[in-house]
């Protein structure tokens, strides 16, 4: 027989879901001081115990409102809650909160326990914004297992958790574990039509049969030990895909040993799993043992050494290479710090000519029917003969040219420090139309559809058609220096206010836009359905074109200036620090990298399986891809 | 009359019928259909809806909200199509599918819709993708705070111009038909089709699973709500059908295709395909939604 209370202070008799305040005294005994947290139908409360006036001895007040409208669910919501009580009235173990007392009143039932100064997992994922360490992991899966294996030797009955996740395990004050919660407000309710039985990511998939059984609690340690090992929370993600997420692959840190014990964990078949928690926590002490003892390498596994790499050629040139190359017919095109554009033989990197314009050339040629074309700081665009490096013309702008041309429909489009897009006959070398913007242009035009896209300095990105009338405009915080691409109907351009930009391309719309830690100058490329863009935080990213989210991303050791290049399965992309790194598309795992003697600011370019491209150490590279 | 004729003169060899005063009735001919004003292109729009036959009560809720526009700056073309299958006792699944179309409808119509008849050339709203999640978001909580207990399906497409942003929870479902095929652009958030993820069912285990219509993500359950949002651009020629699964849980996808491409509007197709689900038993409540894209 329940007792009942007197309804006491100026709590209101009701059935709905006011919380308590503080100041409201249950049974006469126990003063709510404050919330400790809540969720549906449950709350927990910090309180303190009347009956010690002469000390502060606190409490921890489980409050459980029924609100099922049931009959029948009502009863067995009331069933369960007793149940649980009495339950924990005879548990004893370090890691179990003691059970002082236990009330009903209406429709609310209470449970008073030791009160946990500490915090709980869940708490401590958000704090520290990632992964965390494996050392702290294990001494608590560890503890963790001993209490599992207590509960589940009780008599005559196994007590299963049934659910173990981080917002139930709390952390003391001494780093030990405390278990919280016994499931007071667990209802399920099975089988109906588009039910939904709060699997939350950590449950095992017998659960859905209503099947609870030590192996589910196995399981769902092992989900909670992959979350705080991965950062990535489970309940995110469609239910038991952690095959899908390794761990040493998000978090190389961890011991490969400690995968495998959290991988048997999770396996989907119960008898799969360890057959007992005591199994499982030895598997883990084990663990401890070894990779205490061993020294883990930093960074991820290498494929191979960049000494094996093989160079095809290279070519010094007497100035610092920050722009891209062009390879046009047989010949690797390239402009350099030292105000000259060289022409390379393609295959054997053989100096065929120089053109010696007035300022330094940092932008990528572009080349037509024989024709290159090429900006320079000398505020001029030159027209060159392929062959022999002779001029043909040269338009004149205001300012100084950083910005690569493009070149469509018999025209040459480019940017310039005068803030206009200037749009150039290519023939002859007269001006078009030009369209002013509102501050210098470096980002290089992209030209399709009869539609011009461009960015420039104050964050203005423009699109305009071939009657220069602008079709739309979009702004953003800070400068646009990169070059858009446009797939499907899409614009991507990346911008230094750290966010990639995915526009629609008729009206401008700004469908989604992603996050990165720093600015970003890379132009983005596509392939497979993912778009790939350096950044200023030193990330190259691969983010789901469709879904806008990250597929995954490497960190080189300076900022990623330059553009990456897909080829084939690989994705190549140079650094500030030097180097020329080589992922694998899918998984962003390094194949190589190749060092050269400075920062590479540009973008590499293929022709014939040949990755070309040029350093700040003065030199062009050519590697056999 | 002659004027008409005129301009219609080079797309007559296109059409069956030659009357030209059809131009403008779009039950005719699907091609002449396309060809509004001054030739541009125009989605067409159908729905469909039906309790079924063993239901007593319909659960379910959608909602078209559709603009075109004409002129020396037109607009994009715009849509907003969704989709909620209800669950939970007494009137606590058609309350909340009611409620979650409702709020998702009015949050874009708010953040979306009305920003693109703002004439400035700056405009300053959220991008579609975070508009969309929040919107469902907020018909989450809606439900939770107004049908406890209650819970739906949500589904829904926005069209803008010619990407379709799609916001999902459920196992409600987003067909693209195009080319000769039917591709399902959703993913059912029920456990049964995890379970086929992983090879754990083959899918005709999955057809017939007692507990097929379990999900593990609904609107209005669940403390943390993780809504999938994808831009896709919209099938030139061809379909997007948006529909619960008292539809696509009874009829095939062959037939579902075959449907769709031999009507010759999709009000048609969708009253078809309603008519489809109930001769195969009609177990739950059927609804459609379906919009034909003009060839690009």
């Amino acid at each position: 027989m329940r007792r009942t209370t007197r309804p006491l202070g100026d709590q209101p008799d009701s059935d709905g879901l006011e919380k308590l305040q503080p100041g409201i005294t249950l049974q006469e005994r126990y003063l709510i001081l404050g919330m400790l947290g809540s969720g549906g139908m449950s709350s927990v409360y910090k309180g303190r115990d009347l009956h010690f006036p002469n000390v502060t001895r606190l409490v921890a007040i489980k409050e459980m409102v029924n609100l099922i409208a049931d009959q029948s669910m009502y009863e067995m919501v009331v069933r369960n809650f007793e149940r649980e009580a009495d339950l924990l009235a005879t548990l004893s173990h370090p890691s179990i909160p003691t059970i002082y007392d236990n009330f009903t009143h209406k429709n609310r039932s209470y449970l008073v326990m030791e009160h946990i100064d500490g915090d709980d997992l869940e708490a401590i994922l958000s704090e520290t914004g990632g992964p965390i360490s494996e050392e702290r992991v294990v001494s608590w899966a560890i503890e963790l297992c001993d209490v599992m294996s207590y509960l589940h030797h009780q008599h005559p009955e196994p007590v299963i958790f049934r659910d173990i996740k981080p917002s139930n395990v709390m952390i003391d004050h001494h780093n030990h574990v405390r278990l919280i919660d016994f499931g007071i407000a667990r209802v399920f309710q099975s089988g109906q039509k588009g039910t939904m039985i709060g699997t939350e990511g950590y449950s095992p998939p017998e659960q859905y049969r209503g099947e609870a059984s030590p192996a589910g609690d196995i399981y769902a340690l092992g989900a909670t030990i992959h979350h705080l090992l991965s950062g990535r929370d489970p309940r995110i993600e469609p239910p038991f895909s952690f095959a899908e997420r390794s761990i040493t692959d998000i978090n190389p840190l961890v011991s490969p040993e400690l995968e495998i014990v959290v991988n048997r964990a999770l396996e989907y078949d119960p008898k799969d799993r360890y057959a007992s928690a005591s199994n499982m926590k030895e598997a883990l002490i084990s663990t401890a043992k070894r990779t205490g003892l061993l020294s883990k390498p930093s960074v991820a596994a290498v494929i191979a050494h960049s000494d094996k790499i093989e160079e095809l050629w290279s070519f010094e040139c007497e100035d610092e290479i920050r722009g891209t190359p062009l390879i046009y017919e047989g010949q690797v095109f390239v402009g350099c710090y030292d105000n000259n554009l060289y022409a390379l033989d393609e295959k054997t990197g053989e100096f065929k000519w120089k053109y010696a314009a007035e300022g330094g050339i940092t932008g990528k040629p572009a080349a037509e029917d024989g024709v290159l074309f090429v900006g320079s700081e000398d505020q001029r665009l030159h027209a060159i003969a392929a062959n022999r490096g002779t001029l043909v013309w040269t338009y004149y702008t205001e300012g100084p040219i950083r910005s690569s041309p493009s070149v469509s429909d018999g025209h040459v489009f480019v940017g310039a420090d005068d803030t206009r897009l200037h749009v150039v006959n290519m023939i002859n070398g007269r001006r078009a139309w030009r369209v002013q913007a509102s501050a210098p242009i470096w980002s290089s035009p992209l030209v399709m559809d009869e539609r011009v896209y461009f960015g420039c300095e104050s964050g203005d990105f423009y699109c305009y058609d071939f009657k220069a009338e602008m079709k739309w405009r979009k702004k953003v915080k800070r400068a646009i220096t990169s070059s858009p691409l446009l797939v499907d109907g899409m614009v991507y351009v990346g911008a230094k206010d750290w966010t990639l930009y995915a526009l629609e391309s008729e009206n401008g719309w700004q469908v989604w836009r992603f996050r990165m830690g720093g600015p970003t100058m890379s132009t983005p490329t596509y392939a497979e359905g993912k778009i790939f863009i350096g950044c200023g935080d030193k990330n190259i990213y691969a983010i789901d074109a469709r879904h806008a989210r990250e597929s995954w991303r490497f960190e080189t050791d300076h900022q990623v200036t330059g553009s990456p290049l897909v080829h084939e399965d690989s994705l190549y992309c140079g650094s500030v620090d030097g180097g020329l790194y080589c992922l694998d598309i899918r998984s962003g795992r390094l194949r190589w990298k190749f060092h050269t003697g400075g920062p590479i600011t540009g973008s590499p370019v293929v022709s014939d399986n040949v990755i070309i491209f040029g350093s700040t150490d003065h030199k062009v590279y050519a590697l056999i891809a | 009359m002659n004027f008409l004729r005129k301009l219609l003169a080079p797309f007559s060899k296109l059409s069956n019928s030659a009357d030209v005063s059809q131009v403008g009735t779009p039950y005719k001919d699907s091609k002449q259909a396309y060809f509004g004003h001054d030739g541009m292109h125009e989605i067409l729009v159908g729905t469909g809806q039906s309790t079924g036959i063993e239901r007593s009560h319909n659960e379910d809720a959608l909602l078209v909200l559709t603009g075109r526009s004409a002129g020396e700056t037109p607009l994009p073309e715009f849509g907003l199509f969704v989709v909620a299958d209800g669950m939970g006792g007494h009137r606590a699944g058609e309350v909340a599918s009611a409620v979650s179309v409702r709020t998702v409808a009015r949050k874009l119509t708010e953040g979306a819709i009305l920003q693109i008849f703002d004439t400035a050339d700056d405009k300053e709203s959220a991008p579609l993708q975070e508009l969309l999640r929040e919107a469902m978001e907020e018909a989450h909580q809606a439900v939770v705070d107004l049908v406890p207990g209650g819970g739906t399906t949500l589904t829904t497409a926005v069209l803008l111009g010619h990407q379709v942003t799609i916001g999902h929870v459920g196992d409600s479902r987003i067909y693209f038909i195009d080319d000769g095929k039917t591709e399902v652009v959703t993913r059912d958030h029920s456990l049964v089709e995890r379970l086929r993820e992983l090879g754990q069912l083959t899918p005709e285990e999955a057809e017939n699973h007692p507990q097929r219509n379990v999900l593990y993500r609904a609107i209005g359950q669940g403390a943390n709500l993780e809504v999938d949002v994808l831009t896709l651009p919209a099938p030139r020629g061809g379909h997007l059908l948006i529909c619960s699964d008292g539809l696509w849980g009874v009829v095939t996808d062959p037939d579902i295709l075959a449907i769709v491409n031999g009507a010759n509007h999709p009000q048609t197709a969708c009253e078809e395909l309603v008519r489809a689900a109930n001769a195969a038993g009609g177990p739950d409540n059927i609804t459609a939604v379906l919009i034909r894209f003009p060839p690009g």
